[in-house]
């Protein structure tokens, strides 16, 4: 049997589109916001639009915090995308100093407002910008694998993430001059600040590959 | 390689559905079938469109349903960002919308009539699927009043004090079509365009008025994000590649797929 992944459902995720993205790759995936079928899925996706404070007290709520934070612990992979990506990490500056999952060393901060020559940023960003590897090899055995460096996917985001260990930052943007970490790895612990599932097909070879990793990842005699 | 420093700009075709079928007509009068949604979806992500806009131009309460329908097929099959207008009242459409695969919601009459609305969505779903849909006609003594209703209803509200109040209440896009050069295919109102780009610090997608290539070149230069265009492409004058095309050789860098 085909290993299936949770798709977790706080309440603040792009459910449908994360779904879409699974089902056209052949990754058998639920939505669920069941604590049990987290910590017992062979790949968990942690989507998320919205704010950072407001994610953090749904998965508290829903006691999906303890389930999340085990999956990554037990060496199956996790994703997170978009605000799950900054939900990954130690804290956000987003309407104060909120924690979060702590599965990667890093906070989460707003965009200046004016880039280094003085002018004015639009803020969110939003729209396609190139991603790049931040040192030769850094995709190989990562969802990134596929992509050729410059390969463009789909942001719209106010804030990114300032990871402290570099060798986490999996791939690097940019807005203007400002370089930002785009995605993110520590182990089985994988996070995207765009979204693949509307990335097109250079998204969907994404979610192809984050397919692979939950079906190595799961026991054969599923 | 390095990486470019500016951000792509965005090529954003529109479509007009009403009753679960796309349709073209002048200001929302004589209006003609064009097809299904999710196919002609389908066309335009093959040709390059960086993201789509739905304007639910029929969407009257009781056929809320029939959109969620076409809205989910149409995500089924298409992987770029979806945004969705039209008949946007409560925080529940929006949602419903969300959960039919739409990225991001656009809202225009009801967010007159009850601003908070947008504080709402904003707070509960993000700035970013936030959508301020603004329709601006030019008053004669100076300046743009806010109108509804393909412009038939006067607002009383100044354009630009309305842009800078959506963003404040946490918009984070403004789709902004000047109702005076919808439909004309004689270009956008780069005047307007450029009031409002410099008001707010959101992107800013020019609509109304697009007729050639040249059109969308002049609303970058004016500083759009982005450029809606409808009939350009509903027609096959242009495909959305030809468009990008040309809009690359007049400096404006723009996103190529490398899986096909």
């Amino acid at each position: 049997m085909a290993a299936t992944a949770a798709i977790v459902d706080y309440g603040m995720g792009n459910l449908a589109s994360v779904l879409q993205a699974c089902r056209h790759v052949g990754l058998e995936a639920r939505v669920t916001a069941d604590p049990a079928s987290v910590a017992a899925a062979a790949g968990v996706i942690l989507p998320g639009v919205g704010g950072f404070p407001a994610a953090m007290e749904a998965l508290r709520r829903r006691r999906l915090v303890e389930p999340l934070q085990r999956q990554a612990a037990a060496g199956r992979p996790l994703v997170g995308i978009c605000l799950g990506m900054q939900l990954l990490c130690d804290a956000s500056e987003e309407h104060g100093r909120h924690p979060g999952l702590g599965l990667i060393a890093g906070d989460v901060v707003r965009f200046p407002r004016h880039d280094p020559r003085g002018a004015r940023r639009k803020i969110p960003l939003v729209g396609w910008q190139p991603l790049y590897p931040p040192r030769p090899g850094a995709w190989r055995g990562s969802p990134l694998e596929p992509l050729e460096p410059g390969t463009y996917q789909y942001f719209d985001h106010a804030y990114h993430v300032r990871p402290r260990d570099p060798r986490t930052v999996l791939a690097e943007s940019r807005f203007g001059a400002l370089s930002f970490c785009a995605a993110l790895r520590r182990g089985n612990v994988f996070g995207c600040q765009f979204h693949p599932e509307r990335s097109g097909p250079d998204g969907l070879a994404i979610y192809a590959r984050i397919r692979r990793l939950i079906e190595r990842a799961a026991p054969a005699d599923r | 390689m390095s990486p470019p420093s500016g951000l792509l700009r965005r090529i954003i075709p529109c479509l007009d559905v009403k009753d679960g079928r796309v349709v073209k007509g002048v200001r929302f009068r004589n209006l003609r079938d064009q097809g299904d949604p999710a196919e002609i979806a389908r066309r335009y992500d093959r040709q390059g469109a960086d993201e789509l806009v739905f304007l639910d131009v029929g969407a009257a309460p009781e056929r809320r349903d029939t959109a969620l329908d076409w809205v989910r097929r149409t995500a089924e099959q298409v992987f770029i960002p979806l945004a969705v207008g039209g008949g946007v009242r409560r925080v529940e459409d929006a949602d419903r919308l969300l959960r039919a695969g739409a990225d991001k919601v656009g809202v225009n009459t009801a967010a007159l009539d009850d601003p908070p609305l947008i504080d709402a969505i904003a707070r509960r779903f993000g700035s970013q699927c936030m959508v301020l849909s603004v329709d601006a006609k030019r008053r004669p003594d100076g300046g743009w009043e806010v109108v509804t209703h393909g412009g038939r209803r006067p607002r009383g509200r100044d354009a630009v004090a309305w842009v800078r109040e959506g963003v404040e209440r946490g918009a984070g896009e403004i789709l902004l079509t000047s109702i005076d050069a919808d439909g004309t295919r004689a270009g956008y109102d780069l005047e307007l365009l450029r009031a409002v780009v410099a008001a707010v610090g959101v992107p800013v997608i020019a609509s109304g008025g697009a007729g050639e290539p040249a059109h969308l070149a002049a609303a970058l230069e004016a500083g759009a994000a982005a450029v809606l265009a409808a009939s350009i492409f509903h027609q096959g004058t242009y495909d959305v590649q030809q468009v990008k095309d040309y809009l690359e050789a007049r400096g404006f860098p723009m996103r190529r797929p490398f899986h096909e």
